[in-house]
């Protein structure tokens, strides 16, 4: 009895302080090597503002989706083979449909949770889309995205287009009423560009619309191809995160050459895990009251048959708004015609906005002749310039967006079709010329706007020795009174004019 | 103040283990753990009844409330654990500079440079041939690549399967009687036989339609197409593509419910509101001696949207 009490105690001893924990580290660094990082991985310090929060949520609704996805992947069949449907929905028992239709049908009736999966499915794509759009704008308005995290920015706008892509890609996959009319428009709009269009669209689509292998070409892209694409670049993404570390807002003891917050263990890794668990909570509950994508109320895709409620998805809304009020100005000319009605809304005006994304840091870096590595992030009013510049932008895409239901808009006001679309035409010049100045105005009133920057403090409120009552704010808080202070940029070297060898680090600037 | 020296940041590693920094950042904790064991217990329950749902095969809603419930539950409680329970912090870690020296940079543009770059100046024919082969790898396999994917054009976009006596069939396959329809109303047709292909669907659909004879305005050259007051107009908006589905019978417009588009049957389906840029291309008709509705050729323009190789 005793005896045994004591082999468990020298074999717990044996086993040194750490228990179990301890020897699987040991067993795995004399293999692997993994105690020296994975202690510098364990303490990586997370900045705890909740914007960076917002990456997060793209990250977790990606997470969903794959998830998700390869649950309906095991039930869909990627065939445009014509079928007799015989399932559970009576509406269209009997119909003749592809087997792509039918089996998206199915999901939503026969398969147990199915229904849940696919508008879980749908949701956090529309989540993964709105959290990256969020997330791009909080990179852009504080500067992060300046030297040394152009890269980063490149990978994530592809990323956004990628996500964007994949999104149309599997909403044209359940074969229904509405997804075959986007289809055709993307198929036109391919046909539109000058000189290849024609082979643009016979290529991808195999022939002329709808063609023959639109269904299981565009299955392999939606399910493999591009998710992979995705995991690379978001791999890539998280990589280049860890290398250059987090930005952070200027602070008390917060410097170009450190990061202040929480450390990856416990600390983060309990909220971060947590968030996950939030996200596909959300998505959840989404998918349980919110329908999304009702197939079977659409019907299946017939070439010849249209929906009135022909909706894109949130994220091509301003694609639609801009074909919608672009006028139609086709040219003709020389025994050919370029559809500029088409071209010009559809194919440069997404060029522009997103080559102009991409270029941004370099043109920025250019314009203002900043070069300098940055890890501080601005406020947004500290600059002006490129917080008018980006509010522009994003309202001009707002108003595109709105303008993709003018059909809507006119019956809900009682105008006339046309009012409503010349409206929004001068709207589209007008609210960007606005924004800008109010917002370059407003960011400089914010400059100097005392207490800028900082937290309201509490009111004091005492009652003197007469009974009167007296109020007054509490002193601003520590941390804020700082700001200023640290917020400069303090060389971290001084250049010497020695060669290199000599023990002292010469880097340009 | 203890409380501004709490506040700023120390490093993880040299923390002692009384400091305050390691504190947890809830005032009253007792009360915080008492909020999330409640929400763990509630993600349990969640969770036994997503089970539940399950097994009895409830509706959708049920299994989503109860899985998402429980993930949502989870999700707040963890969060708060790690935001008010664990070590408040803040902990500040120093970021070393990722740029090499000069003198590594050196190396390596030395390495690439001097090392690489002489082995090719001192054979620089072979360099040349190994170029050439890898342009011409390139440029053999891109073309074969694409081209597999599909079909030429060529003269697909031009012409549809309307032929000359072909009758106009509605999607079920019956022929047009010249009095089927009344006045003012409308049918999709196609030609007789393809109504049930993809090509006949997609292509080919066309909109028949009888206006009464006194608004018609009869454009040059096209005096025969309209027999008895019949005109069919390819239906395939000459914006996008959609199908041109919705017709306004007073207003005598057929409208595009994408973008809104409409184009007035009475006077050639010119269009006279939205982005479509030409009128919807007109199909001859002619009425057989038996009365039934058929199409004297194929249409003499390109149907659909505007595309480079179109005149
Ligand atoms: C980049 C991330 C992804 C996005 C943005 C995305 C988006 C979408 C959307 C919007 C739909 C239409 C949903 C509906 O039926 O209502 C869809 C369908 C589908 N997705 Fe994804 N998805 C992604 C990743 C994946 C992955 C990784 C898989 C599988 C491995 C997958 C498998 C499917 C399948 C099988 C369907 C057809 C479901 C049906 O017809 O009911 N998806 N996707
Ligand atoms: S497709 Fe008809 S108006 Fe755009």
């Amino acid at each position: 009895m005793s005896d045994a009490i004591a082999t468990k105690r020298s074999k717990r001893e044996a086993r040194g302080p750490y228990g179990r924990v301890g020897t699987a580290i040991n067993e795995l660094d004399e293999r692997l090597g993994i105690a020296k990082g994975g202690r510098t991985f364990l303490d990586k310090i997370f900045p705890d503002h909740w914007s960076f929060m917002l990456g997060e949520i793209a990250l977790y609704s990606f997470v969903v989706l794959l998830a998700t996805g390869v649950f309906l992947t095991l039930y869909y069949i990627p065939s445009s083979a014509i079928v007799t449907y015989k399932g559970s929905y009576l509406p269209l028992y009997g119909q003749h449909v592809t087997q792509a239709f039918a089996s998206s049908v199915d999901l939503s009736f026969s398969v147990r949770a199915g229904l849940l999966m696919r508008q879980m499915h749908h949701w956090s794509c529309d989540i993964f889309v709105g959290a990256m759009v969020v997330h791009m704008a909080r990179v852009f308005f504080t500067g992060a995205f300046r030297k040394p995290r152009e890269t980063n920015w490149i990978v994530g706008l592809s990323l956004l287009i990628l996500a964007i892509g994949n999104g149309f890609l599997g909403y044209s996959l359940p074969d229904d009423l509405v997804s075959g009319t986007g289809l055709r428009i993307a198929y036109s709009i391919m046909e539109s560009i000058p000189l290849v269009g024609t082979y643009l669209g016979f290529f991808v689509f195999g022939g002329n619309f709808p063609g023959t292998s639109m269904i299981p070409r565009f299955f392999i892209l939606h399910v493999l191809i591009v998710p992979l694409l995705i995991m690379g670049l978001v791999g890539a993404h998280l990589f280049l995160l860890v290398r250059q570390k987090h930005t952070q807002f200027p602070g008390p003891g917060r410097t170009e050459n450190n990061v202040v917050g929480s450390p990856m263990f416990p600390v983060f890794m309990a909220k971060t895990t947590g968030f996950l668990f939030l996200v596909a909570g959300v998505v959840g509950l989404l998918g349980a009251f919110a329908q999304i994508n009702p197939i079977w109320q659409f019907g299946p895709y017939d070439a010849a048959r249209i929906s009135y409620a022909v909706q894109p998805d949130w994220y091509m809304g301003f694609l639609d708004g801009a074909l919608r009020i672009f006028p139609a100005w086709s040219f003709h000319s020389f025994g050919h015609t370029i559809p500029l009605e088409v071209t010009i809304p559809a194919v440069v005006l997404p060029g522009i906005i997103f080559n102009l994304a991409f270029a941004w840091p370099a043109l920025e870096r250019k314009f203002t002749g900043d070069n300098a590595i940055h890890h501080l992030l601005d406020r947004p009013s500290l600059r002006p310039k490129r917080t008018a510049a980006g509010a522009a932008v994003l309202a001009f895409l707002m108003i595109l967006f709105i303008a993709s239901s003018t059909d809507v808009i006119a019956n809900f006001m009682h105008l006339s079709l046309s009012s409503v679309l010349w409206a929004m035409r001068i709207l589209t010049f007008l609210v960007p010329l606005i924004t800008y100045p109010v917002t370059y105005y407003l960011a400089k009133e914010m400059q100097h706007a005392p207490g800028s920057g900082k937290r309201k403090t509490t009111n004091v409120v005492s009652r003197s020795a007469t009974g009167e009552y007296l109020a007054e704010s509490a002193p601003a808080y520590d941390e804020d009174v700082h700001h200023e202070l640290v917020a400069k940029t303090v060389p971290t070297f001084i250049e010497a004019d020695l060669d290199s060898d000599n023990g002292v680090r010469k880097v340009p600037r | 103040m203890s409380e501004n020296t709490s506040r700023t940041p120390v490093n993880l590693q040299s923390v002692r283990e009384s400091d305050p920094h390691l504190q947890p950042a809830a005032k009253n904790p007792v009360v915080v753990e008492r909020v999330i064991a409640l929400n763990f217990i509630a993600a349990m329950l969640s969770f036994v009844g997503f089970l539940w749902a399950y097994i009895v095969n409830a509706q959708a809603w049920k299994l989503g409330a109860t899985f998402g419930g429980g993930m949502t539950f989870l999700g707040i409680g963890l969060i708060a654990w790690g935001k008010y329970l664990m070590p408040r912090g803040p902990f500040v870690e120093e970021r070393h500079v990722l740029a090499s020296t000069q003198g590594e940079r050196d190396a390596m543009s030395d390495a690439i440079v001097k090392r690489g770059g002489g082995v090719i100046q001192r054979r620089k024919f072979l360099g040349g041939l190994l170029g050439g082969s890898m342009a011409l790898v390139g440029a053999a396999s891109i073309w074969p690549l694409l081209r597999s994917l599909g079909p030429l054009p060529k003269g697909t976009l031009f012409h549809t399967d309307w032929r000359k006596g072909a009758f106009a069939v509605d999607q079920s396959g019956r022929r047009i009687h010249k009095n089927d329809l009344a006045v003012g109303s409308i049918v999709t047709v196609f030609p007789e036989g393809k109504q049930d292909t993809d090509n006949g669907q997609a292509v080919d659909q066309t909109v028949l339609i009888r206006l009464s004879n006194e608004h018609f305005t009869t454009q040059k050259g096209r005096e025969s197409w309209g027999p008895h007051g019949y005109v069919a107009y390819s239906k395939l908006c000459t914006h996008l593509g959609c199908p041109v589905g919705l017709y306004e019978q007073q207003l005598q417009l057929l409208v595009c419910p994408c973008h809104q588009s409409m184009f007035d049957v009475t006077n050639g389906a010119l269009p006279n509101f939205g982005p479509a840029p030409r009128p919807l291309p007109q199909l001859p008709l002619y009425i057989d001696s038996n009365g039934y509705i058929r199409a004297q050729s194929d249409f003499h323009e390109p149907v659909g949207p505007g595309f480079w190789e179109r005149a």
